[in-house]
């Protein structure tokens, strides 16, 4: 099984021991991973902006790098799911199918491919969890309020392999961050505002650590809880399922 | 005219405002997921709901058709009106033609996207908005600022203020029920000395000719039933084909609204009464184009409940009045394009795409799909400040050559290490309020080629 | 004319294919205890439900409750000694505005539904359309066996009803207009007190 990593740009860039964590994991896991070097982005960034129409060249060059993968694992639910709706390839177009057929965001491929039971992670801290929306709503890695439905969560039953670790209820278990992509600096008013309120949220259950399955819900939280001096770290979830101590 | 960000930079200048305006919608949110997960089958109700709209918009025309034929059955009077004009000439028409000048109206969207209320007072009309909320901002001057909860952006402190302006009640006094109380004697005289009433319409069905009209107030039925005329003006879509099919969406208004079991009254009009007019206005405006636009022809399955707008993390945020259209929040989102793109460009970017009003939706209107879809109509119609598509263009270069998007990737990093006032500066939006990330030494990228060098089977 | 043919020519270019209408998607909940739903119901909502075996116990609770009111409207025949007024057709050449003054109204309704606590009325029923509105206070009567379980069931009920005006009504009249804070007594009825009588039959 050729498992492809999909590293996305703003991780590459400024995250880069998030991308470390998620490879150690899978290969701790025993999976042959692959990672082309030649890699950028999914092109959201454009998509969300109204400019789908100039993605087409980053799509053939997706496709072009994951085409000969069995499946493709992404640390992050929004880049995964841009991936699965929005991946056009008019000159390749079974590859991209298959591509958005065998994308994962890593936490579902965990519990849906891998089935992982077992994790050997430590990580004695109170956690809160934020459901990043691309990654609950979107690719359903957990139930959500909106809807009668019978609860679940992906990165909770992750989350509770883990040794020690203490996971906090929240007021409001599903809100959105405000990051939003572009959003984040268009609208940044109502932007940080959701931001500050969906801390606050955590630092009232006393959380030590925020935790999500996408990073820019976490680096958009980070750069509110800097601006507070508060000592509360983000952290993504792969780092704490990687965490060994 | 502002656009959504900057009212809502205004907006949040109140921090303490827009905290309490957050949780009152987030409450009525809650009751809303009590009442429905109090409902066995919830979710099988949404698909039928769904599904039966599906079908209406398929049959748009034939059931227009038997519902008026029904209706002149009936005895009621059916007009039709191609847009906001005509609807307000029409109605222009019947005061002029019964000699009235002044009538009664109860809550109606329509109306407000008509804007019905400025065209009959600059035609000399008296209109008297009976809804409480919708009274108390006419009071103000102000356009509703929620479908279901017209004047949910004012505190009681503000009503009092108003009250005491316009109705006489003491200074100071802020209790609500005497604020209702005092709403409830100004209005009964109202009602019983105005001959026309205008109503909404909730549900109009075809195969009986009959509408419905759903309050708590109790205020379209007083102002109805004691009008020797009553117009009811409704939107072509709010149309069903068989009375049965009521008991579907009455289970679900009320309750994706606020919480209850069902609206207190679930008037039924059918025929006028003995020695009263009853006329109905079905409106296009810009419906039927709508209709025509395969990606956005669901949100005429909409039946106003407001649940999208409770849910909205941005409206909670940013209040009604930012959206700057008749109906505000995500469906005001996806219709006002449609009435006009240009005004309303930056409407579908007033989201962070979070999904939470596709699944509150009682009748599954994919309602964030549509606001991406929104986004790109809008760039191709050249309605996107050519600033943006610059960077755009730069961005896409950049993403799709590996290479550049190394160096790029490397000056942004080289730059928040080494030069970080270049980018923490107040020119920088997420600055503003926010600390940038720490850059790393390294890219990914390098840390791979560095340390799994062997098993770099790339090409 | 030239609108609607408009109108009628742009739906038809712009309307979707066919779309079915769905069939047994949804059904009801079954197998509670109607009487005790519908009472929860009703108490949600703001209005109160009295159990009771003998219709002259409505009289003793209205002197008690209703000593002040002066002007009292039923249809019901058997409490035409609290009613200072019995609805007939007397009634109709009235106009609707001279029921301003009504303190009380006592009416019998056909059926009333679990679910949401909702009792439909008709035109028939009130002889004027805006009765249980002007009214100041308001009493429904229904027969415990004419409780039905669901909306569904009603207007299976109703489907082939020939009436003028119907309403559904649940609960006295209320707003929340004013910050959320619930107020009973909009423009419609102050309270509404259901009595449920005889025994639930099966």
């Amino acid at each position: 099984m050729k498992v492809g990593l999909f590293i996305p740009c703003y991780i590459d860039q400024l995250y880069p021991k998030v991308a470390v964590a998620t490879l150690e994991l899978l290969e701790r896991l025993g999976l042959d991973v692959y990672y082309p070097t030649r890699q950028t982005c999914c092109g959201q960034p454009l998509a969300n902006s109204g400019y789908s129409h100039l993605t087409y060249d980053i799509d053939e060059l997706f496709t072009h790098n994951f085409e000969s993968c069995d499946y493709v694992v992404s640390p992050s639910g929004s880049c995964t799911l841009h991936i699965k709706e929005h991946l056009h390839n008019y000159k390749n177009i079974g590859s991209a199918q298959h591509i958005k057929k065998h994308i994962y965001e890593l936490v579902e491929f965990l519990t849906d491919v891998i089935k992982v039971e077992n994790l050997k992670a430590t990580f004695p801290y109170r956690v809160g969890l934020h459901q990043s929306c691309h990654g609950q709503r979107g690719l359903r890695l957990a139930s959500m309020t909106e809807r009668v439905e019978v609860s679940f969560s992906k990165p909770k039953h992750l989350l509770s392999m883990v040794n020690g670790l203490k996971l906090i209820d929240l007021t409001r278990e599903d809100e959105c961050c405000g990051f939003g992509g572009t959003f984040c600096v268009t609208e940044e008013a109502v932007s940080v505002r959701m931001g500050q309120d969906r801390v606050a949220d955590h630092l009232n259950h006393k959380a030590q650590y925020i935790t999500a399955a996408d990073m820019s819900c976490l680096m958009h939280m980070q750069g509110i809880l800097k601006r507070q001096n508060s000592n509360v770290q983000v952290i993504h979830i792969a780092e704490i399922l990687n965490a060994t101590l | 005219m502002k656009d959504h960000a900057q009212l809502a930079e205004a907006f949040n200048k109140d921090k303490e405002r827009v905290t309490w305006h957050d949780e009152t919608l987030w409450f009525v949110r809650t009751k809303r997921d009590k009442a429905a997960h109090k409902f066995a089958g919830w979710e099988q109700l949404r698909e039928t709901a769904s599904q039966i709209k599906n079908n209406v918009l398929s049959n748009l025309d034939s059931y227009l058709l038997q519902f008026e034929a029904n209706a002149i059955k009936n005895g009621i009077t059916v007009h039709w009106a191609k847009d906001a004009a005509q609807h307000n000439q029409i109605v222009l028409s019947l005061l002029q033609k019964h000699e009235i000048n002044s009538m009664v109206k109860s809550k109606s969207m329509l109306t407000e996207e008509c804007h019905l209320n400025e065209f009959l007072q600059h035609n000399g009309v008296e209109v008297i908005d009976t809804d409480l909320g919708e009274r108390i901002v006419q009071f103000r001057n102000e356009p509703p600022s929620h479908i279901v909860l017209p004047a949910i952006h004012l505190k009681k402190e503000d009503v009092s203020d108003t009250f005491h302006e316009h109705l006489g009640t003491k200074k100071g006094n802020s209790d609500p029920q005497y604020l209702t109380e005092a709403a409830r004697q100004h209005l009964r005289e109202t009602f019983l000395t105005r001959k026309l009433a205008l109503t909404g319409v909730n549900f109009a069905v075809a195969e009986t000719g009959e509408f419905v009209v759903c309050t708590n107030e109790g205020n379209a039925d007083m102002g109805a039933h004691l009008a020797n005329l009553h117009i009811a003006s409704m939107g072509l879509e709010k149309i069903i084909p068989r009375r049965e099919d009521l008991g579907i969406f009455l289970n679900l208004l009320a309750r994706s609204a606020t919480g209850q079991p069902i609206t207190t009254y679930s008037s039924h009009f059918k025929r006028p009464r003995n020695g009263q007019e009853m006329h109905i206005i079905l409106v296009d405006n810009g419906r039927s184009i709508q209709l025509g636009r395969k990606d956005f022809r669901n949100s005429l399955k909409c039946i106003r409940c407001g649940a999208c707008m409770n849910t909205c993390p941005v409206y909670r945020r940013s209040g009604g009045h930012s959206y700057h259209t008749a109906v505000a929040g995500p469906i005001g989102s996806i219709l006002a394009p449609n009435l006009d793109m240009e005004k309303n460009k930056d409407l579908p970017f007033a989201s962070t795409l979070c999904g939470s009003c596709t699944n509150v939706c009682p009748v599954k209107i994919d309602i964030h799909d549509q606001l991406y879809k929104w986004r790109q109509e809008i760039v191709k119609s050249g309605y996107s400040p050519k600033s943006k598509t610059i960077a755009m263009k730069a961005m896409s270069v950049s993403l799709s050559k590996p290479m550049v998007y190394d160096i790029s990737g490397k000056a942004l990093r080289f730059t928040l290490r080494y030069a970080p006032f270049v980018i923490n500066n107040k020119l920088n939006p997420w600055y503003k309020q926010r600390e940038m990330p720490a850059a790393p030494e390294s890219s990914f990228k390098k840390w791979y080629e560095k340390n799994r060098s062997k098993k770099n089977n790339n090409e | 004319m030239s609108s609607k043919n408009d109108i009628l020519a742009a739906i038809a270019a712009n309307k979707p294919d066919p779309q079915p209408l769905p069939i047994g998607l949804y059904t009801p909940e079954s197998g509670y205890n109607l009487t005790n739903r519908f009472i929860e119901n009703v108490t949600l909502i703001g209005g109160a439900v009295h159990q009771i075996s003998i219709i002259s116990e409505i009289e003793q609770f209205i002197s008690t409750h209703f000593p002040s009111a002066i002007r009292i409207i039923t249809n019901n025949k058997s409490l035409k000694n609290v009613g200072t007024l019995l609805l007939n057709n007397d009634l109709d050449k009235q106009i609707p505005h001279e029921l301003e003054n009504v303190d009380l109204t006592i009416l019998d309704a056909p059926f009333g539904v679990a679910e949401n606590g909702a009792i439909w009325i008709t035109d028939e029923l009130l002889h004027h359309r805006v009765l249980p509105f002007i009214t100041q206070h308001l009493i429904l009567i229904i027969k415990e066996s004419s409780i039905v379980a669901s909306l569904q069931q009603a207007y299976s009920m109703i489907n082939n009803q020939d009436y003028g005006y119907g309403v559904f009504i649940s609960g006295p009249s209320k707003t929340a207009d004013i910050e959320q804070s619930l107020v009973i007594g909009a423009h419609g009825s102050r309270s509404l007190d259901v009595f449920i009588t005889g025994q639930a039959s099966y």
